[in-house]
């Protein structure tokens, strides 16, 4: 049976996923990202899945949004 | 096509995905009652064969280490591709190096609140990093965990607005030999099996005690390896970025 804190952290993780895709403009949608990948990280935890969610941590917090602003800031240089 | 015969031919195949993914769904073992063997075998066995308190590093980089090295070298290969793709073109100029940039700009907008967190941030980052690559096969973490916190302590210097400092600390070519030797390493880790007389990278170097630092076997190489390569591959990205976002104009 899923327990109550599994299935919030569940339904958090669908909200904030629905929120990133609402998002169009991808600087804003790149610090939405990092509320869905926190909210990932907290359901790794309650699956109890630690390795998981560090790996979602650094992925999620660090790598992706970091590459999402270089780009955009790239893209921005290009076309100022 | 007009829109609703266009409609209609999307109709078609969403239903049935739909209701092959209800019945598919139907079939699953109920959530937390896991049925395949091999999770509680693992669990069995990592600690009393391997040595390894973290049964999740038995899986990456012993039981499957050849996988790994399959998708270390998906993260060699697209830090290569960044590279290439950020080179200077032939059609575009440097103004100025970003270097020179930022020696005449001395002065950054950083606010100073801002590069005090991030400047005391860098020591825990590298020692959070360092901690979370040696102690891989004995807590949740590992090569690759860790790398990334240890590229990200880096990172820090240079949101704290000290884009020269952050140079000066990760030499380009320190990373590239860093990421190279790092990925490497690991299918050297898989040689030393071989020369022993072993299946290629089966773990034959000493396990040692359970729970110690010195333990595990080639688990505890392979994770430092991978740590330099993820690390120093990450770090490699971010200095391409950089060195193009900040000032290359076409």
């Amino acid at each position: 049976m899923i327990g109550v804190l599994q299935g919030v952290a569940m339904l958090t993780v669908g909200i904030f996923g629905f929120a990133v895709v609402l998002n169009r403009d991808p600087l804003p949608q790149a610090m939405v990202f990092t509320f869905f990948g926190g909210s990932l990280v907290v359901l790794f935890i309650v699956l109890q899945a630690p390795d998981v969610s560090l790996s979602a941590i650094v992925v999620g917090a660090m790598a992706y949004p970091l590459m999402t602003v270089l780009t955009l800031a790239k893209c921005r240089g290009r076309s100022r | 096509m007009k829109a609703r015969t266009r409609l209609a031919l999307f109709a078609i195949p969403v239903v049935g995905v739909a209701a092959l993914l209800l019945w598919s769904f139907a079939g699953l073992p109920s959530f937390g009652h896991y049925r395949g063997p091999y999770g509680n075998e693992i669990n069995a066995q990592a600690v009393p064969r391997r040595h390894t308190t973290n049964a999740v590093a038995a899986v990456n980089f012993d039981y499957r280490g050849f996988d790994t090295i399959g998708e270390e070298f998906i993260l060699f290969a697209a830090v290569m591709g960044v590279s290439a793709l950020l080179r200077l073109q032939r059609q575009e100029h440097k103004e100025e190096s970003p270097l020179e940039h930022a020696r005449a700009h001395a002065s950054t907008e950083m606010a100073d609140s801002v590069a005090v967190v991030c400047m005391g941030l860098v020591t825990p980052f590298v020692l959070l990093g360092l901690y979370i690559v040696v102690h891989g096969h004995l807590t949740p973490g590992g090569g690759f965990q860790g790398g990334v916190i240890l590229a990200s302590a880096f990172l820090m210097v240079y949101l704290a607005g000290r884009y020269i400092t952050f140079r000066q600390l990760s030499p380009k070519g320190l990373l590239d030999a860093g990421e190279g030797s790092g990925a490497g390493g690991f299918v050297l880790v898989g040689f030393v099996g071989m020369l022993a007389g072993a299946a290629f990278l089966e773990n034959v170097l000493p396990l040692g005690q359970s729970g110690k630092v010195f333990s595990a076997g080639t688990l505890p190489v392979i994770n430092l390896s991978v740590g330099f390569e993820v690390g120093a591959g990450l770090l490699l990205v971010m200095w391409e970025f950089l060195e193009q976002a900040l000032m290359v104009r076409s």
